[in-house]
C-alpha cells in the first residue's frame, strides 16, 4: 500500500505549481542551486513536545542565521506518525524528489529504518532524534551522522551515577521496541559493570499502554534498589506519576529516568518530578551561548525553550550547511557519503552544543550533563528544572570507537 | 500455598486488583458507548475525544478559574455533554438513516479534529493534575500498597454503572428509551418526543466519558491521545459485550480488565493484544457478543 502524506502532497503540488510559472531552463538552474532539507519527525504522538514542529524551527534559524550564501536553502517537513513504514515511504518520496539531506527522525526504529534508504540513495542523513547506540554501532552507515546522544552515553552518565550513590540491584520497565532494547542491554551493562545486578525486566507493548501500575508492581515485588524507566515521552511521564502514586519511592526505591527531556519534567511537573536525576546534553540554562541561542529563538518558539532535541536540529543544519558552503553545491548532489565525510573533517562550533567533533563512525562528540530536577522552592520560574550535577567529558561520554564494531569502518 | 503457575501468590492478586481498576475505566467509556449505540444506532468514534475533553476540562477549571477536582466532578461532563448536544444536532442527527459506516465515519472525523486542535494548543506531552489532597495516601494491604484514589475509582465507576443500568431499566424514563431502541415511530406515535430524547442520551453519553476522564485525570498524563489510546480497547470490549447491551459492556469492561492485567505478569509483550483476540474468538463463537441479541 502506497501511503501519501498531506504535506507532501502540497508540498509536490506547490513545487509544481511554481516550476509551471518559471520558464523550464530557469527553473532546472534553480533547482540545481537549492539545497533541500528534510525535516522528519513525530508531529501529532507522544515525542511531539520533544522535537516536531519546535524542531522544525530550530532548523529553520539554523537556516537563517547560515544566510545566503550563494546557494538557496528549503526547509520541508512531514510526521512520520512513530512507523517505520510510514517514515521509509516518505523518506523514500523526498530523496527522489531532491531533497539533500534528512534532519531528525525520532523513534529509533523509524530511525535505523531511515539509515537504510539513506544508505541506498547516496543521500545525507542526520540523526539528532532516536537514541538507539546501534545508528553508530551494529548498524552504522557512512551516510549517518548521529548528532546529540544516544543510549550508551545516557546509560553511561545516569546508570553510573546511580550505581555509584548505592543503587547496585536493577529492574528494568522497557518500552518493546528498538529503542528500549538498546537503553536497557547498555544500562544493564554499565550495572552489571560496576559490580551491580539486573534483578529483572518487563517489556510493555509500545505505544498502546498508558497503565503502568502492574510493571511498578512487578518491579517492586523484585526489591530490586533501582527501577530503570527504558522509555521515553509520554511514557515516561506516565511511569514517574503512577510510580509517586504507588508510593515506589517511599519505600526507598529509587527511579531512574534514563531518557527524559525538559518538556517531559514541565508535564510531570516539579512536585513529583524533583529529585529525579537525569542526563541530557544541552540545557537552555547551560552557559551564556546557550542562553544567547535561546534568547534567538524565542520569537520562533514563543514560550517553549529549545530542548536537547531541537536545538539538536539547529546544531547538525548549521554544520551541514558550512560544509556544503565549503564543498560547493554540485558536489554535495552527488554524493551524500562525501558530504558526510566533509562534516566530518570540520570541526563544529555553535551557541547550542559548543565546539565538538564527529568521529569516523559518524559519532558527533559532545560533553554529557547529569541534571537533578529541582524542588519548586529552588525553582525560579517557568522552565527553570535542571541543576547540574556533573559533566563528562565529549570524548568520554560516548561508547569507544573500537567498541561499537561498526562495519564499514573495517572494510 | 506461595505460587501460583509460578507467580508469588501476593503479585497475582495485586495484578487482579489493579485489572479491575483499569477495567473501571472500560466499563465506564464502553457504558457510554453502548448507550449511545443502543439508542442512536451510531458508533460513537468521538468517545475517546470526548474523555480527553474531560480531562482538559478539569485541568482547565483548576487553572483559569480555581474549580478543583470535586467542581469538575460535576462541571465537566456538564460542559462536555453540552458539546455533545451541540454535536449531535448539528451534525450527527442527520445521519441517522443512513448507513451505520456514516456515523463512524462522522464521529471518527470529528474525534481526530478535536485531538488535533487540543494538540496544537495544549501540545502532546500533557498537563500535571494532582491528585485531590483528600484522597492522596495509599493503603498498605500486605501484597501490595493500594493508592486510596485507585480504590475510590472503582467504587465511583461501580455506583454510575448500576445508576445507569437503574435509570434504564427501572425508571418510566429508561423505559421510553428502551422502547424508542424498539420502534421509534410507535413511540413518537404516542406523543413523546423521540429526537429530543436522542439528543439527550447523546448527551448523557458524552457526558459519561467525559466523567471518566476526570477520574483519569489525577492518574495519566492529561494529554490529547489520552483518548485515542483506550478507544480501540473500548470498543472491542462493547463488541465482545454486545453491542448496545449495557449489563454486557459493563461485565464485560471489568472482566476483560481482569484478563488484561494478567497477561501483564504472564506474557507482558502481548498485553495489548489479547484483548483482540478474545474479541475475535468470541466473535466466532457467538457473532452477537456475549450479552447481545442476534
Amino acid at each position: 500500500m502506497t501511503e501519501f502524506n498531506r504535506r507532501t502532497l502540497i508540498g509536490g503540488a506547490a513545487a509544481t505549481a511554481a516550476f509551471g510559472a518559471l520558464p523550464l531552463s530557469r527553473a532546472r538552474a534553480q533547482a540545481a542551486n537549492t539545497i533541500r532539507i528534510g525535516v522528519l519527525n513525530d508531529q501529532s504522538g507522544p515525542y511531539r513536545d520533544i522535537s516536531g514542529p519546535y524542531g522544525v524551527q530550530c532548523a529553520m534559524q539554523a537556516v537563517a542565521e547560515f544566510g545566503n550564501r550563494g546557494f538557496n536553502v528549503e526547509v520541508i517537513n512531514a510526521d512520520h506518525q512513530n512507523r517505520p513504514d510510514v517514515g521509509i515511504n516518505i523518506a523514500r518520496q523526498w530523496y527522489d524528489q531532491g531533497v539533500d539531506v534528512i534532519v531528525d527522525v525520532p523513534t529509533s526504529s523509524v530511525g535505523l529504518a531511515v539509515a537504510n534508504v539513506a544508505r541506498e540513495k547516496n543521500k545525507a542523513y542526520l540523526n539528532t532524534g532516536s537514541a538507539t547506540s546501534d545508528l553508530t554501532g551494529a548498524q552504522c552507515s557512512p551516510n549517518t551522522i548521529h548528532w546529540m546522544y544516544d543510549t550508551y552515553m545516557l546509560a553511561k552518565s545516569t546508570g553510573a551515577a546511580m550505581v555509584r550513590a548505592g543503587g547496585d540491584s536493577w529492574y528494568f520497565i522497557t518500552a518493546d521496541y528498538a529503542f528500549g532494547h538498546a537503553l536497557e542491554r547498555d544500562t544493564g551493562n554499565f550495572v552489571r559493570s560496576a559490580g551491580g545486578r539486573v534483578l529483572g525486566s518487563v517489556r510493555y507493548p509500545f505505544p498502546a499502554t498508558t497503565d503502568f501500575s502492574s510493571f511498578l508492581v512487578q518491579a517492586q515485588a523484585s526489591r530490586a534498589k533501582v527501577i530503570g524507566f527504558a522509555n521515553a515521552g509520554a511514557d515516561t511521564i506516565n511511569s514517574i506519576k503512577q510510580a509517586a502514586e504507588f508510593g515506589v519511592t517511599r519505600r526507598g526505591t529509587k527511579l531512574a529516568a534514563l531518557l527524559m527531556f525538559l518538556p517531559d519534567v514541565h508535564s510531570i511537573g516539579l512536585d513529583t518530578a524533583q529529585g529525579l536525576v537525569l542526563t541530557e546534553s544541552f540545557y537552555w540554562d547551560l552557559n551564556d551561548r546557550t542562553r544567547a541561542f535561546t534568547e534567538r529563538m524565542r520569537p520562533r518558539l514563543r514560550d517553549v525553550v529549545p530542548n536537547m532535541a531541537s536545538a539538536a536540529n539547529y546544531s547538525c543544519t548549521l554544520h551541514y550547511l558550512k560544509a556544503i558552503a565549503d564543498m560547493g553545491v554540485p558536489a554535495a548532489k552527488a554524493s551524500g557519503v562525501e558530504v558526510i565525510n566533509r562534516m566530518k573533517a570540520m570541526p563544529c562550533d555553535d551557541d547550542a552544543f559548543g565546539p565538538g567533533v564527529i568521529r569516523a563512525d559518524g559519532r558527533k562528540l559532545c560533553p554529557s550533563y547529569l541534571f537533578e530536577v529541582k524542588s519548586p522552592r529552588e525553582s525560579r520560574g517557568r522552565w527553570d528544572y535542571y541543576k547540574l550535577l556533573q559533566t563528562t567529558p565529549a570524548e568520554e561520554a560516548f561508547r569507544p570507537l573500537a567498541e561499537g564494531n561498526c562495519a564499514f569502518l573495517r572494510t | 500455598m506461595d505460587e501460583i503457575f509460578g507467580i508469588p501468590a501476593p503479585l497475582l492478586f495485586g495484578q487482579l486488583l489493579l485489572g479491575l481498576i483499569n477495567g473501571a475505566f472500560y466499563a465506564l467509556l464502553s457504558l457510554g458507548l453502548a448507550v449511545i449505540f443502543g439508542m442512536l444506532n451510531v458508533i460513537n468514534f468521538t468517545h475517546g475525544a470526548q474523555f480527553m475533553m474531560g480531562a482538559f476540562v478539569a485541568w482547565m477549571l483548576l487553572n483559569y478559574l480555581g474549580i478543583g477536582y470535586w467542581g469538575a466532578l460535576l462541571i465537566a461532563p456538564l460542559i462536555v455533554g453540552l458539546t455533545g448536544v451541540i454535536l449531535e444536532r448539528t451534525m450527527i442527527a442527520r445521519l441517522y438513516k443512513l448507513d451505520h459506516l456514516y456515523g463512524l465515519l462522522l464521529t471518527f472525523g470529528v474525534g481526530l479534529i478535536i485531538e488535533g486542535l487540543f494538540r496544537n494548543e495544549f501540545g502532546s506531552s500533557g498537563m500535571p493534575y494532582r491528585i485531590p489532597a483528600e484522597l492522596t495516601g495509599a493503603w498498605d494491604l500486605g501484597f501490595m500498597f493500594m493508592p486510596i484514589y485507585r480504590g475510590w475509582v472503582v467504587v465511583v465507576a461501580l455506583v454510575m454503572c448500576l445508576a445507569t443500568w437503574l435509570v434504564i431499566e427501572k425508571t418510566k424514563i429508561g423505559s421510553y428509551l428502551r422502547a424508542a431502541t424498539e420502534n421509534p415511530a410507535l413511540v413518537q406515535a404516542f406523543g413523546i418526543n423521540v429526537p429530543r430524547m436522542m439528543t439527550l442520551t447523546y448527551g448523557a453519553g458524552v457526558a459519561l466519558a467525559a466523567f471518566a476522564g476526570v477520574l483519569a485525570a489525577p492518574i495519566y498524563s492529561v494529554n490529547p491521545q489520552m483518548g485515542a489510546n483506550l478507544i480501540i480497547i473500548v470498543f472491542a470490549v462493547v463488541v465482545i459485550g454486545g453491542m448496545g447491551s449495557i449489563l454486557g459492556s459493563v461485565i464485560t469492561g471489568f472482566s476483560l480488565g481482569v484478563i488484561e492485567g494478567l497477561t501483564k505478569v504472564f506474557y507482558p509483550e502481548a498485553s495489548s493484544t489479547v484483548i483482540f483476540v478474545v474479541m475475535a474468538i468470541v466473535l466466532l463463537a457467538r457473532p452477537a457478543g456475549l450479552f447481545g441479541r442476534s
